[in-house]
């Protein structure tokens, strides 16, 4: 949700450990999910994840999630889907580009990466390329995946 | 600007030297620690290739390397590839810009691979204008990647020698890797770290936005000095005149990424001949940006008034002396090879 965004940015640290702890418990588990099976498991992830992550952070369930280097802040809302950080087109009020009634979603990351209050600004950790593959599905499921192996 | 080793055919590449990325004259220049000149070339709205030698002769012994633009502005014109594939063949130093905007990674690839074999040795990462501010609104956005995503593919594929897939070249692109830089555009804080993330990245140069605001710029190179970027990355900054108060004005409100203080605009609605102010705003902004410390070069953006670049670099002595070769000169009167 649109109006959820910069509220979430603003409170990107309790955010942060809260999923930090969500994190914990999807992985302590993960001996049921593996019995359940991974494959049945990624549409009702997938909801829970929209549920969550689409109402406070507008999510667009990309998949390979990145907010925890954003601020909070989904990079997939830019309307150019840039993932590295602001173009050199935000308007002076901090607006989008392109969407002019849009809070540049680079310059609310910056804001909740200030928020963060972390050693190094994980907004400077060189995202890769979006793997178009993965758009649609759970990224919580593969980031429980990606601790089994 | 001669060099020891220049090639037998004046225009030809340079023997690639240790160190060095690619064989182009923009490196070499830049790495020798002179004062470099490039200007932006408008691809023509023609098939016509004489169109485009007419363009580039303008800058004929005035510019280090030229930039083909990469639909710039979301307009549709001559390509990039098309532009440096006529120019390279004259000997011409370009500078090829790949906007992220129209292109996948297949694309951009295979389309870097190709300019290089053509002898194009510097590549400008982009991601580029939204298709919305083009003269194609309707058209499909691609923004497979972002400037930083193509920056470091480039670099795997120079470096280590393959494909962002993995697979492996035979003979990787020897190119000198750039990007752009907006110091003018929020978050004003963060904009000397994201220089830092481009050059992480991969940037070996970066040409800036206009830099019509001289006290913004010397803030922002304040920083970059204090994180001693300055001696990882050669920054050009951008220049170009404005044709008037209320041109100036209209870009302003317009073009989105610009910033145009008020004392500019007041300086030109105060002038009798706008235009020629404008040429000499520019002339003092390039000599201004010479002496702050860490600025490798300036980069002209001379839209529309192209004509008056070479006025411009002459006037202000941006070469300070330096004389450079072009196609039109034979070889024995060659400054670069006699």
């Amino acid at each position: 949700m649109y109006r959820m965004r910069t509220w979430s940015v603003r409170h990107a640290r309790r955010l942060k450990s809260l999923y930090r702890y969500l994190e914990s418990v999807l992985l302590f588990a993960a001996p049921l999910w593996r019995r359940i099976g991974y494959a049945r498991l990624d549409k009702p992830f997938l909801l829970l994840e929209r549920a969550t992550k689409g109402f406070l952070l507008d999510s667009q369930s990309c998949g390979q999630c990145i907010v925890g280097f954003t601020g909070l802040a989904c990079p997939m809302n830019c309307p150019k889907t840039m993932r590295n950080g602001p173009c050199g087109g935000v308007r002076a009020n901090g607006k989008c580009e392109v969407k002019p009634d849009m809070d540049c979603v680079w310059v609310l990351a910056w804001e909740g990466n200030k928020r963060l209050q972390e050693k190094e600004y994980p907004i400077q950790f060189l995202q890769p390329a979006v793997d178009n593959r993965k758009i649609g599905t759970s990224a919580w499921l593969r980031e429980v995946r990606r601790h089994e192996v | 600007m001669k060099f020891d080793d220049e090639p037998l055919i004046p225009g030809e590449n340079l023997p690639l030297r240790p160190g060095h990325s690619s064989p182009g004259r923009l490196e070499r220049v830049l790495r020798a620690g002179a004062f470099a000149v490039t200007a932006e070339i408008a691809p023509p709205d023609s098939a016509d290739p004489e169109d485009v030698y007419a363009r580039a002769a303008l800058f004929d012994g005035v510019v280090d390397a030229m930039n083909a633009t990469d639909g710039s502005g979301a307009n549709c014109h001559m390509s990039s590839v098309g532009m440096c594939s006529l120019l390279t063949r004259r000997g011409y130093a370009m500078v090829m810009q790949v906007s992220a905007r129209d292109r996948n990674r297949i694309a951009i690839q295979g389309d870097v691979l190709g300019a290089s074999a053509m002898g194009v040795s510097n590549i400008l990462c982009l991601t580029g204008d939204s298709v919305g501010v083009g003269d194609h609104p309707e058209a499909k956005p691609v923004f497979d990647l972002d400037c930083m995503s193509m920056l470091s593919m480039l670099r795997g594929m120079r470096d280590q020698r393959h494909f962002l897939s993995g697979r492996v070249l035979t003979n990787p692109p020897q190119v000198f890797l750039g990007a752009a830089a907006n110091p003018f555009g929020p978050p004003l804080d963060y904009r000397p770290l994201r220089l830092a993330k481009k050059v992480a990245a991969g940037a070996q140069f970066v040409q800036t936005q206009y830099c019509f605001d001289i006290d913004v710029f010397k803030d922002y190179m304040r920083v970059v000095r204090d994180m001693g970027l300055h001696e990882k990355v050669f920054i050009l900054a951008g220049v170009g005149p404005l044709a008037s108060a209320k041109s100036a004005e209209w870009i302003r409100s317009n073009v989105l990424g610009v910033h145009i203080p008020d004392s500019i605009i007041r300086r030109l609605s105060g002038a009798e001949k706008q235009k020629e102010e404008g040429v000499n705003i520019c002339i003092d902004m390039i000599r201004e940006l010479k002496d702050i410390a860490g600025v490798s070069g300036v980069h002209l953006m001379a839209y529309r008034q192209e004509h008056r670049v070479a006025e411009i670099v002459q006037r202000s002595d941006a070469l300070a002396g330096r004389e450079l070769w072009h196609p039109g000169i034979a070889r024995d009167a060659d400054p670069a090879t006699s």
